[in-house]
């Protein structure tokens, strides 16, 4: 039996978020004896960068090159999985959870009547049954869930795993688009952030709070981030203000970040906000409020004013 | 036009984790049950909807009885109608199975729910529920707008948002910014009360996935706090002891 990962990628290049749930299937089929993962790759994509995935655990990739798979589209992405899994012996279909993917595992799971699990941060416990440890009331939690049935998929949380690194390189077999795969949505544009790093992408966030006073106050968050190669993040209400836009808003109704480092600037801390925040390996709070909540969850902490303290951090990141 | 809107029974966003039973059962004590936040975005939007293409909004649930007070504010909002399925919602396979054999019976053109529960954070029931009834299903949506039986979405995607067009009937999962909540007022909260609330049996769906135990996140450690004065030195702390730079 094979593992199936869907891999996901910029158009271009290969989502290292994608890349440890090769890893993760690389693991898992050592555990639970499956002797093959196979990487699907849809889109344009060159012929090393589809090999390097040999690199983070894949055996195979199986790539599908055609205009109409330039574009995300949930419905027609999720049949094609289907496809696969039926005609190649799949009984492990692993993703890591995007915006995109959550879409495509939870239909692909429902065609084939597989059991799901989504936010997963351990790789599977086969001592009695099958099991799985997820994040659940927003990072507040952990569950351990047992998964039954013989089709599974399992949606993983990014950086659950370190990434393999060994010397290999996957075969790489191109084939068409399967017959009768309908493109029921279509996509008539996007608006992305041009250059910046993603939040659910980023090793560090710097994300800044009310306590910046205005959105013209962004420079310095901006400096230290990029000093840091960081992503930029805020609070809810600086996006309900309109200071920055949504896709930058952390926080249990926005993003849900895991970096190893989080910079929270000015902002108090909420519940709400740490529920986003909370999966981060290290967290720091900037805050001239001493009684600011945030100094109950960080790791690290400075009482000050931001607009003093922020310059000279960037300044001293610069210097390293 | 039919609207069906799924909505969830959950703690509070402000409610203390926590469990008893040797970690096998979630503490109730002292938990006030909200509808789920961005179920609460649908609703607002199937209520809109209402108002502007006449339509009629059925709200459903599947839970035990206890989640009535959540469904009557629900209807107090503005639902015509609500369903409980009378059923523990055990994972979310089960919970889109009970969806999808409503939603076959009663053919709506639009089926909205938030994009995830705020419990289990899974985000797949309308996934799933779309693959089950072989209609599209589109999440996280941000903005709904109906011409005729096209839907025009803009859904959010990492770093920004994607625009799409799908014909109706649709499941969409959710979130702000597509509509502003909204808050019962004293004749919703009257006539909540006897607008129809039916209680159908679940099917019988084999269960997919088991919890077998619960935990906390661990304690953190205190804070350690670093002198304004002397800002540099958490920078070299973050690289040498926490080694993250």
């Amino acid at each position: 039996m094979s593992i199936l990962v869907f891999v996901e990628g910029s158009g271009s290049e290969i989502k290292k978020s994608s890349k440890e749930a090769i890893t993760y299937a690389f693991e898992t089929g050592k555990i639970t004896g499956e002797n093959e993962v196979i990487a699907l790759v849809l889109g344009n994509y060159s012929n090393e960068e589809l090999e390097n995935l040999g690199k983070n655990g894949a055996s195979r990739v199986i790539n599908m090159s055609d205009e109409k798979l330039n574009n995300n589209q949930i419905g027609a992405f999720s049949d094609i999985i289907e496809n696969i899994v039926q005609s190649r012996s799949v009984s492990l279909i692993l993703m890591t959870k995007s915006s995109f993917s959550d879409n495509v595992g939870a239909r692909v799971a429902g065609k084939i009547g597989a059991s799901i699990v989504s936010n997963i941060t351990s790789l599977p416990d086969t001592s009695s049954g099958f099991s799985v440890r997820k994040s659940i009331f927003t990072g507040k939690a952990f569950a351990t869930v047992s998964m039954s049935g013989e089709m599974k998929v399992l949606i993983i949380k990014r950086n659950t795993i370190e990434l393999l690194e060994r010397d290999a390189k996957a075969i790489v077999e191109r084939i068409p688009i399967p017959n009768n795969i309908s493109f029921a949505e279509i996509i008539t544009g996007d608006e992305k952030a041009e250059g910046d790093i993603l939040l659910d992408d980023a090793e560090i966030v710097v994300s800044g709070g009310r306590g910046l006073k205005g959105p013209e106050n962004w420079g310095m968050i901006e400096d230290l981030a990029k000093a840091l190669g960081a992503a930029t993040g805020c609070s809810k209400p600086v996006s309900d203000l309109g200071w920055r836009p949504h896709h930058e808003h952390v926080g249990q109704t926005g993003v849900k970040v895991s970096p190893n480092l989080y910079i929270a600037i000015g902002i108090s801390g909420a519940i709400q906000h740490l529920a986003g925040v909370n999966s981060s390996k290290v967290l720091v709070a900037i805050n001239k409020d001493e009684d600011a909540p945030f100094f109950k969850a960080a790791d690290y902490g400075i009482i000050g004013d931001a607009f003093e303290v922020v310059p000279r951090l960037t300044k001293k990141v610069k210097s390293l | 036009m039919k609207i069906l809107v799924c909505i969830t029974h959950v703690p509070d966003t402000t409610s203390k984790i926590s469990f008893i039973e040797n970690n096998t059962k979630f503490n109730e004590a002292g938990i006030q049950y909200i509808i789920g936040p961005y179920d609460d975005y649908a609703l607002a939007r199937a209520v809109e909807l209402k108002d502007t293409h006449g339509a009629t909004v059925t709200v459903l649930n599947v839970g035990e009885v206890n989640t009535e007070p959540t469904i009557r504010k629900a209807l107090a909002i503005g639902a015509d109608d609500a369903i409980r399925i009378n059923a523990n919602p055990a994972d979310s396979m089960f919970v889109a199975q009970q969806i999808a054999e409503v939603a076959n019976q009663e053919k709506f053109d639009l089926i909205l729910m938030g994009r995830e529960s705020i419990d289990y954070n899974s985000g797949v029931v309308h996934g799933i529920v779309g693959s089950l009834l072989n209609i599209p299903s589109i999440s996280p949506v941000m903005i709904l707008e109906l011409d005729g039986d096209l839907a025009k979405i803009t859904r959010e995607i990492e770093g920004g948002k994607e625009f799409l067009e799908v014909k109706l009937p649709l499941v969409a999962g959710c979130q702000e910014p597509i509509a502003e909540w909204k808050i019962p007022n004293m004749r919703g909260i009257m006539t909540a009360r006897t607008k129809p609330l039916r209680v159908l049996e679940p099917i019988e769906v084999n269960p997919h996935t088991t919890t077998i135990s619960y935990e906390n996140l661990p304690e953190k450690g205190a804070v350690k706090l670093i002198d304004p004065e002397n800002a540099e030195e958490l920078i070299d702390l973050l690289k040498n002891e926490a080694k993250v730079l």
